[in-house]
């Protein structure tokens, strides 16, 4: 990507004063650390609240009387299970199964959804939905309408984060995790995110994302965290990442994420993919996600191949780093199924050097959700 | 009395009765972020000029840092292996990475004194 295509998120003059590092992903130029560093940003994350500039991720709103439909068609879920505020983590699947993209969808209305989705993928996942509601259509089946909304995207993550939003005149009280709503005109929010921690995920038009950011980082609970921390925070939290630890090459069952596709939706379901998957289901996954725990302060990173003890390959780290609040590298990466059990030893190899790595559960930092 | 050179890779090396002692400056430690882990030389092992003499890792990621000049690593500064942050810390002093006997120390004359490498980082 040249220099010239790169996009630029609306409140980078913000980044910039606040002296943020600038570095590409997914074809933005993304803050990946302010001054505090991304030790120091992820630590503040976990024990008071991060704010995070998320808007290269896209909001698509879904609505019409074939909404539920097309998402039913689109995604491995039961869109009409879902009650109004409530959101589910899901994807967009292909014909073998593979994971295109993962989202988290919240109903809005009876025949609305919000639909959110990767920075990446978000223009291919604008052309599958609108490729879907054609098919649709032409059956005479539904219709729906997809919007790809001009949103400024912000987190707010960590166990002060709702006390923040109250000073800054955002109430949250009686949202709960995987729930989200429109506060205010061409609003969205929602108690979600991508740290582990409770925290809030809010949509909003440019001016008024403007406002709070100002009323927000008054308050010294708030800092700035960049993209790096973001990364060690969901790595942490066993939270994967589009394009790393799934691909449209890996299918959920392998991913180890059949707990967000409902028992009945797996027997019966007519989604993309559907067939594929459940013949993955019946002969059994190949390889399976695991968390790896390197040993010692070595860290084990993205691409490393994995060894069994006698020195067979195993498999490959898919994310790895260094887990500030675990104080030890953490990974996560694909082993053969045979293997796929904590405890189980393997080694990397980094540079020639074989490092020993435990299979671990995830996460390596509990979550910390307000579920109710 | 010690000379402090520069290279354009961002390392500084103080050499002093022909060991130079070799460490990363202040601009690239900022660059990297904060420093996880260390990979140090073992002694004795023989560099060439712009081989890989150390591996520094930061939270996000690995970066090489190489041999300024030929020589042969005298020493490794193993406090980095329990407190890596002394690279982010002390740079040029606490957080050195390694020293090195001189090979041959014309090579030096082809290095960075303080104000051309100030200039290089603008």
């Amino acid at each position: 990507m040249t220099g010239d295509d790169t996009k630029h998120l609306p409140l980078e003059d913000l980044h910039a004063a606040a002296g943020a590092r600038f570095g590409a992903f997914a074809g933005w130029s993304m803050p990946l650390t302010y001054p505090a560093g991304v030790m120091k940003e992820h630590l503040h994350t976990r024990e008071h609240a991060g704010l995070f500039d998320i808007s290269h991720m896209k909001l698509f709103e879904i609505r019409g009387s074939g909404a539920e439909a097309l998402l039913n068609r689109a995604c491995p879920f039961d869109a009409g299970a879902l009650e109004v505020s409530q959101s589910k983590y899901t994807f967009f699947l292909n014909e073998a199964a593979g994971i295109l993209d993962d989202l988290i969808v919240t109903r809005l209305g009876q025949a609305r959804f919000m639909v959110v989705a990767n920075a990446g993928n978000a223009e291919a996942d604008e052309k599958h939905l609108r490729g879907l509601a054609l098919d649709v259509e032409a059956k005479g089946d539904f219709d729906a309408k997809i919007d790809a909304l001009d949103r400024v995207f912000l987190a707010v993550q960590g166990p002060e984060a709702w006390a923040a939003l109250s000073r800054a005149g955002i109430e949250t009280g009686s949202l709960l995790f995987m729930h989200g709503f429109e506060p205010r005109e061409n609003w969205f929010m929602s108690r979600s995110g991508y740290t582990g921690e409770d925290g809030f995920e809010i949509g909003l038009p440019e001016a008024d994302a403007r406002n709070l950011v100002a009323k927000l980082l008054e308050d010294e609970r708030v800092m700035w965290v960049g993209l790096a921390a973001r990364d060690s925070l969901r790595l942490e939290a066993g939270l994967c990442l589009h394009g790393l630890d799934i691909t449209p090459e890996i299918d959920p069952t392998s991913a180890g994420l059949m707990w967000a596709i409902p028992k009945e939706v797996r027997a019966s379901g007519a989604f993309i993919g559907a067939d594929a998957l459940r013949s993955i289901l019946e002969r059994g996954p190949a390889q399976k996600r695991v968390g790896l725990k390197p040993e010692g302060r070595q860290p084990v990173r993205t691409g490393a191949a994995l060894f069994d003890t006698d020195g067979n390959p195993a498999g490959h780290v898919t994310s790895g780093g260094f887990g500030p609040s675990a104080a030890h590298p953490v990974a996560m990466g694909y082993v053969q199924t045979s293997l796929a059990k904590p405890g189980a030893k393997l080694f990397a190899d980094v540079r020639g050097t074989k490092i020993p790595v435990d299979i671990s559960p995830l996460p390596f930092t509990p979550h910390r959700y307000r579920k109710g | 009395m010690a000379k402090t050179y520069f290279t354009e890779d961002h390392e500084w090396l103080r050499v002093e009765g022909g060991i130079a002692t070799v460490g990363i400056t202040d601009y690239a430690q900022e660059q990297l972020g904060d420093l996880v882990f260390v990979e140090l030389p073992e002694l004795g092992k023989k560099l060439a000029k712009g081989d890989t003499a150390v591996v520094v890792e930061s939270v996000k990621a690995a970066s090489d840092v190489y041999a300024p000049v030929d020589g042969e690593i005298t020493e490794a500064n193993t406090s980095l292996s329990s407190d890596p942050s002394l690279v982010n810390s002390a740079a040029t002093s606490d957080g050195w990475l390694w020293k090195m006997r001189l090979a041959d120390e014309s090579q030096l004359e082809g290095l960075l004194d303080e104000t051309a490498y100030k200039a290089h980082i603008g």
